[in-house]
């Protein structure tokens, strides 16, 4: 085994135990912290691809912003520890039977499909190639290929924005008025 | 750098964390030693200065009587994330280091050493990573202390470092433009040259300020430490904390505060570079001196840090955050915008134009909202209604 594959399996390893531990503890905090170390591993493995800039990104926005305001919540709500039973009621139970099959079949129809198709030889010279070139790549294609659906893409999220505003303000006016 | 054998890399980078980590340690000390002494000398005072000459070996009494010192795990504290918190701190005020360059190159065996632990292509954002997730241990810590005045303290340090983490962002984004096509933190410094009115504080002058305000917010020093406002909140997040745990979250500070300047002094104060001292000496003595220059700027940084927290006055909440979301954010939003548009018309040339109209434009900005928000005052102080319209958009935005 070459270092790289060594990385692989501890970094692969780390994120399957963080997200079971996300399912398994009973006290949202906890879960909330073993997303934080599956998104470690994820970045981790990211920069085994040579995707820097996609493991930045997602341990700036997933691990630094998103699960700030998860704790934030979890700390605001003070949500207690969840009881053993009646946590999970009997049609969700079922639902999430079928779910979780589903993915059970996806999961295996794709490792079925990654031993048949051979190797790809190119992928990891490509990878090497890109790797010190990665984020400014990354710009080029954002401002020239992907130019239209980036553009929407952020206006999108200024409109999301825009709109969380008006709601909040709305209500605390609506507060004012009732005082 | 390319041809040299794996053996000789491994060694000569875990020769230069050993030393960069001792180096920061040490540094620790000594901030704390300086801190004592010039707030001292700013009220005229003496300050600790009978443990070793002019009391420099006052820190490690100090470093003793913690290690001394009964560690206590109070009952009623979540003991997993209680004993974990101060670690969930120090350990990204450390990792930090790694992409900062702290001088050229030593020439050594014939092999050319870089004076930085990893050159990696995405050094900025390495940076803006893992200052996001300083928060943690703070946040973790409050919680996990299961007492009122932390976890007071813990929240309002999460809303501050999640508000400010924006214009960290932003106000390094006038710099990449104008800087060629990488996030080097090595290429940055390097690009700047060694005279002083070609470094970036003065073409992004505004982002620069923005930046180093963020910077201070970030590392929680006094405008800005409203999780810990002894006033208020007892001790804030540390409140439970004892002997070596609370020295920890103390070290922790003090690390952000020398890393903090370092990135500072490298993203827009030339890093290693001045004007004169560039040639001098051969291929070890160079490099020697190139460290010593880096030095001095982080010093001479890390004195303004000392000098801004025993100057000013801490903010109070909805004033933090005023002047996070209303004033440094669009300052360095404008500075983007600003910095970009010059650069085109004057067709990649003009970094005086750059930096006047950067100058201008932020001056702008500053007067309309002051003047929007002096228009839209009510007469009530409204403080409490500040905090629950604030926060969520506040919270939103990072998505």
């Amino acid at each position: 085994m070459n270092p790289e594959q060594i990385l692989f399996f501890l970094f692969g390893a780390v994120s399957l135990v963080g997200a079971i531990a996300v399912i398994s503890f009973r006290h949202p905090i906890y879960s909330a912290l073993s997303l934080i170390v599956t998104f470690f591993a994820q970045a981790g493995l990211f920069i085994l691809l040579g995707a820097h800039f996609v493991a930045a990104v997602q341990v700036i926005v997933y691990a630094g912003a998103i699960m700030v305001l998860f704790l934030f919540v979890i700390m605001l709500l003070n949500l207690g520890t969840l009881s053993a039973k009646g946590a999970i009621s009997g049609k969700l139970k079922g639902f999430a039977v079928i779910l979780g099959l589903l993915l059970a079949i996806e999961g295996v129809y794709i490792a079925v499909n990654a031993i048949n198709t051979p190797e790809v030889a190119s992928a990891e010279t490509a990878a090497t190639e890109s790797v010190n070139t990665t984020t400014y790549n990354i710009g080029e294609l954002l401002f020239s290929k992907y130019l239209l659906p980036f553009e929407v893409t952020s206006l999108i999220l200024l409109a999301a924005l825009i709109g969380v505003i008006v709601l909040v303000k709305r209500e605390s006016q609506e507060e004012n008025e009732i005082q | 750098m390319e041809n040299m054998p794996l053996l000789v890399l491994i060694i000569s980078a875990i020769v230069k964390i050993v030393i960069i980590v001792h180096l920061l340690l040490i540094g620790v000390m000594i901030m704390i030693w300086a801190e004592r002494r010039v707030s001292g000398w700013m009220q005229d005072r003496l300050g600790p200065n009978r443990v070793g000459p002019q009391g420099l070996l006052q820190p490690i009494a100090d470093g003793l009587k913690f290690m001394f010192k009964e560690d206590i795990i109070p009952d009623h504290v979540d003991k997993p994330l209680y004993v974990l918190a101060p670690a969930m701190l120090l350990v990204p005020a450390l990792v930090i280091v790694a992409v900062v360059p702290f001088g050229s190159s030593i020439t050594l065996f014939g092999y050319e050493i870089l004076l930085q632990i990893a050159d990696i292509n995405i050094g900025i954002l390495y940076i803006l990573a893992i200052t996001s997730l300083g928060v943690y241990g703070v946040v973790l810590g409050a919680w996990a202390s299961n007492n009122k005045y932390s976890l007071l303290g813990g929240l309002r340090s999460s809303a501050q470092m999640i508000s400010y983490e924006l214009t960290l962002g932003l106000g390094i984004i006038g710099i990449l433009m104008l800087t060629g096509n990488t996030l080097s933190l090595r290429t940055i410094a390097i690009e700047q040259g060694a005279y002083p009115w070609h470094w970036n504080f003065l073409i992004h002058f505004p982002a620069f300020l923005a930046f180093t305000t963020a910077m201070f917010a970030e590392t929680n020093r006094l405008p800005f430490d409203l999780a810990e406002a002894e006033q208020e909140l007892v001790a804030g997040y540390h409140t439970e904390y004892s002997s070596m745990k609370f020295a920890m979250f103390f070290m922790a500070e003090y690390m952000n505060m020398i890393v903090g300047s370092a990135v500072v002094v490298t993203l827009f104060l030339g890093g290693w570079h001045f004007f004169g001292l560039e040639n001098v000496g051969g291929p070890v003595w160079s490099g020697l001196i190139s460290f010593g220059i880096f030095f001095v700027k982080t010093a001479i940084f890390l004195f303004v840090f000392i000098w801004v927290r025993w100057t000013l006055p801490r903010f109070r909440y909805d004033q933090l955050m005023n002047f996070g979301w209303k004033f440094l954010l669009p300052v360095a939003l404008t500075s983007i915008v600003v910095t970009g548009t010059l650069w085109i018309m004057t067709g990649s040339g003009s970094r005086l134009v750059v930096g006047i109209g950067n100058v201008v434009a932020a001056f702008i900005v500053v007067s309309i909202v002051a003047g929007l928000l002096v228009m839209n005052k009510t007469p009530e102080p409204a403080m409490q209604n500040d905090d629950p319209q604030i926060t969520p958009s506040a919270l939103d935005a990072i998505e």
